[in-house]
């Protein structure tokens, strides 16, 4: 046995290692099946990033596979007619307008208030935890009939506040901050309370306050976690629906692109063509936020979810 | 695309993105500024209530006061009279099919499906990934989905579904499978009912499997993680000890995964519970797939029946408190070893 040979060995045992079947299976047969699955789960996207550029008699007559054959006929008309036809351009900015301040206020929020929980003794602190964790599984569904009456009463409907001179978006912010607020709560209150304590022993001896030990130590050591739930708090907000069609409604001029999208399908029904360049579109700024915040994301997750 | 609105409404989204930072440091910092002021011993009892409260004020107003509400409109009839459980009874009446019977059977079947193929598939692609140097690029693809919007999904997976009658090129992906591959007749995937396997109608699980498609990403990178964080040496003395590596998953892999297979599991529950989007956009409930959250939102803005939509938040809840009971229960397991 060769010294590299022998050192491989060495590694993977290390780690879990089913020897069984990786002599049964043999190495090019968990290739097959990791690249099978892997292909498997790319193939929807794919056939709809392949239709997108396809005419539109051809994708009602013939698979999008068939595209991938000469002679090729890969058109840009769908994007040029969806930015057109539709209100995506205007949806697309308000999914901007809505999901950036709807990150930072329940993010900065939470921040503080997991720094309390974590590192502050107050009475009834382990309640209201306890409480906020409960929290988390409350089905949204359950807070808009009521939410919805407030807002009206309190004037804080896309139509007034425009008339106010102020953004129409305002309920959607404050909506997704309260309904953010549990899990972000929780996340960053893990990860904090997992700083270790003679960091602020020290800090302290060294005469450093409350908002200096939050904001030079605190902060800077909890920025994985932080971006992780920056990404989370984005994507949700980004994709979301529900909340979107309830405190706004569908009108295009305040609707993000979720909603905008939503009423394409609904009125160009069989229009395939639009509907693939509009929904690719849609998909275009997560996937930037996601792969460009991939590594934070991955490791912050385990600081709320694997400890303890 | 109207440019003007990214004229006027640009300054708004800058203002914002410096101003509302600006107010929550400014509250913050001010609130600090003033706990100074107070005696030394009032001080450790008035800040936790500073740096705790924007968060208390928000989750009371947008969680905690709106459930108490809907819980109470669902005692009520559409005047506001108190009925007692008269809403519940007409939305529990006519089982198996009426009311809202039909709901209630998918969101179990969404319950069971959707959380057992997630956890199975997450654990399936950790393990295998695990053992191959193009690990990232693979975990990056399965991964991908999570990042699109659930209605971008159904786009998608009604290109997968897509149906042309026998004997016509078929144009969805799975159609055209079963008829080059398998010689079988086209089905119609998202309206057929007939019941697979005698368990689940087969459209019920054509939407449970578009909406695991999108999230096992989430379960697939969580399980791996905590996969990685079995100790080599735990491995090593098992094997020394002459286990099988069949006995090293059963006895030390999985129960030191159980922690975290426990928080994705819980998780999965609250999402199948929840399932709205896929619903909504892929069938609005029709052939037999309607879930809770979807006859709600009807009940509320199709037939404007604010009790009965009411109602039917009230059972949603009630399905989640095992959940919650349980998380309560993982929460203090936690907090007792700390």
């Amino acid at each position: 046995m060769s010294v590299a040979a022998a050192a491989r060995t060495e590694s993977t045992a290390l780690r879990f290692s089913p020897r069984w079947i990786t002599d049964r299976l043999g190495g090019f047969v968990l290739h097959v099946a990791v690249i099978g699955l892997t292909v498997a789960w790319v193939v929807p996207t794919l056939g709809l990033l392949v239709t997108s550029f396809r005419l539109p008699a051809d994708i009602a007559n013939s698979g999008w596979w068939t595209a991938l054959a000469p002679p090729y006929k890969f058109t840009l008309d769908n994007y040029s007619q969806m930015l057109q036809a539709s209100n995506l351009g205007t949806g697309f900015f308000n999914s901007f307008m809505i999901s950036i301040p709807a990150t930072i206020i329940p993010v900065t929020i939470a921040a503080f208030a997991a720094y309390s929980f974590a590192w502050m003794k107050f009475p009834g602190r382990d309640w209201i935890f306890l409480a906020l964790v409960g929290l988390l599984a409350v089905p949204l569904q359950l807070t808009f009939i009521p939410v919805t009456t407030v807002f009206v009463k309190l004037g804080l409907t896309p139509q007034h506040l425009t008339s106010l001179g102020l953004p129409p978006f305002i309920p959607l912010w404050l909506a997704h901050a309260g309904y953010g607020l549990p899990f972000s709560i929780y996340l960053l209150s893990n990860f904090f309370r997992a700083l270790p304590s003679d960091l602020f022993e020290s800090a302290e001896i060294d005469g450093a306050g409350t908002l200096t030990v939050f904001f030079r130590i605190v902060l800077p050591l909890s920025v994985p976690a932080l971006a992780s739930l920056v990404i989370f708090q984005f994507l949700w907000v980004w994709n979301d629906l529900l909340v979107a069609l309830i405190y706004v409604g569908g009108t295009a001029s305040v609707a993000p692109v979720t909603v905008s999208l939503v009423n394409l399908v609904g009125s160009y029904g069989q229009n395939y063509q639009l509907l693939t360049a509009a929904a690719f579109f849609s998909m275009i700024v997560p996937l930037v936020v996601f792969l460009s915040l991939q590594r934070y994301f991955v490791r912050g997750i385990l600081a709320g979810s694997v400890k303890g | 695309m109207d440019f003007n609105v990214l004229l006027t409404d640009l300054p708004t989204l800058i203002g914002v993105i410096i101003g509302v930072p600006a107010v929550l440091a400014a509250y913050i910092v001010g609130g600090e500024y003033l706990v100074r002021r107070l005696p030394d011993k009032a001080r450790p009892s008035v800040r936790p209530w500073i740096w705790v409260g924007p968060a208390l004020a928000l989750v009371t107003a947008f969680l905690v006061l709106p459930a108490v509400g809907t819980i109470s409109t669902s005692l009520q009839d559409r005047k506001g009279n108190f009925v007692g459980l008269k809403n519940f009874a007409t939305q529990l009446d006519g089982f198996p099919t009426g009311g809202a019977w039909i709901a209630i059977r998918d969101n179990v079947f969404w319950l069971v499906f959707y959380t057992l193929f997630v956890l199975a598939f997450g654990l399936i692609l950790a393990v295998i990934f695990d053992r191959v140097p193009y690990e990232k690029i693979v975990k990056s693809l399965i991964f991908m989905p999570m990042a699109i919007s659930s209605v971008a999904l159904v786009v998608i997976w009604k290109f997968m579904y897509a149906y042309q009658p026998p004997g016509q090129a078929q144009t969805g992906t799975l159609n055209f499978l079963l008829n080059t591959v398998f010689h079988q007749d086209p089905r119609t995937w998202v309206q057929d009912t007939t019941p697979l396997l005698g368990l689940i109608p087969l459209n019920n699980l054509a939407l449970i499997a578009a909406a695991v498609w999108g999230i096992v990403g989430f379960s697939m990178v969580i399980l791996s993680a905590a996969l990685k964080g079995i100790p080599g040496d735990l491995l090593e003395a098992a094997r020394v000890d002459g286990a099988g590596e069949i006995t090293i998953f059963r006895r030390v892999i999985f129960p030191l995964m159980m922690p975290t297979i426990v928080v994705v599991g819980t998780t999965l529950v609250i999402f199948a519970l929840k399932a709205f989007d896929v619903v909504y956009a892929m069938t609005n409930g029709n052939y037999e797939t309607d879930v809770l959250a979807n006859r709600m939102y009807k009940l509320l803005y199709n037939s404007n029946d604010f009790p009965g939509a009411s109602a039917v938040a009230v059972i949603l809840l009630l399905t989640v408190i095992p959940v919650l009971i349980f998380n309560l229960r993982q929460f203090r397991a936690v907090e007792a070893r700390r």
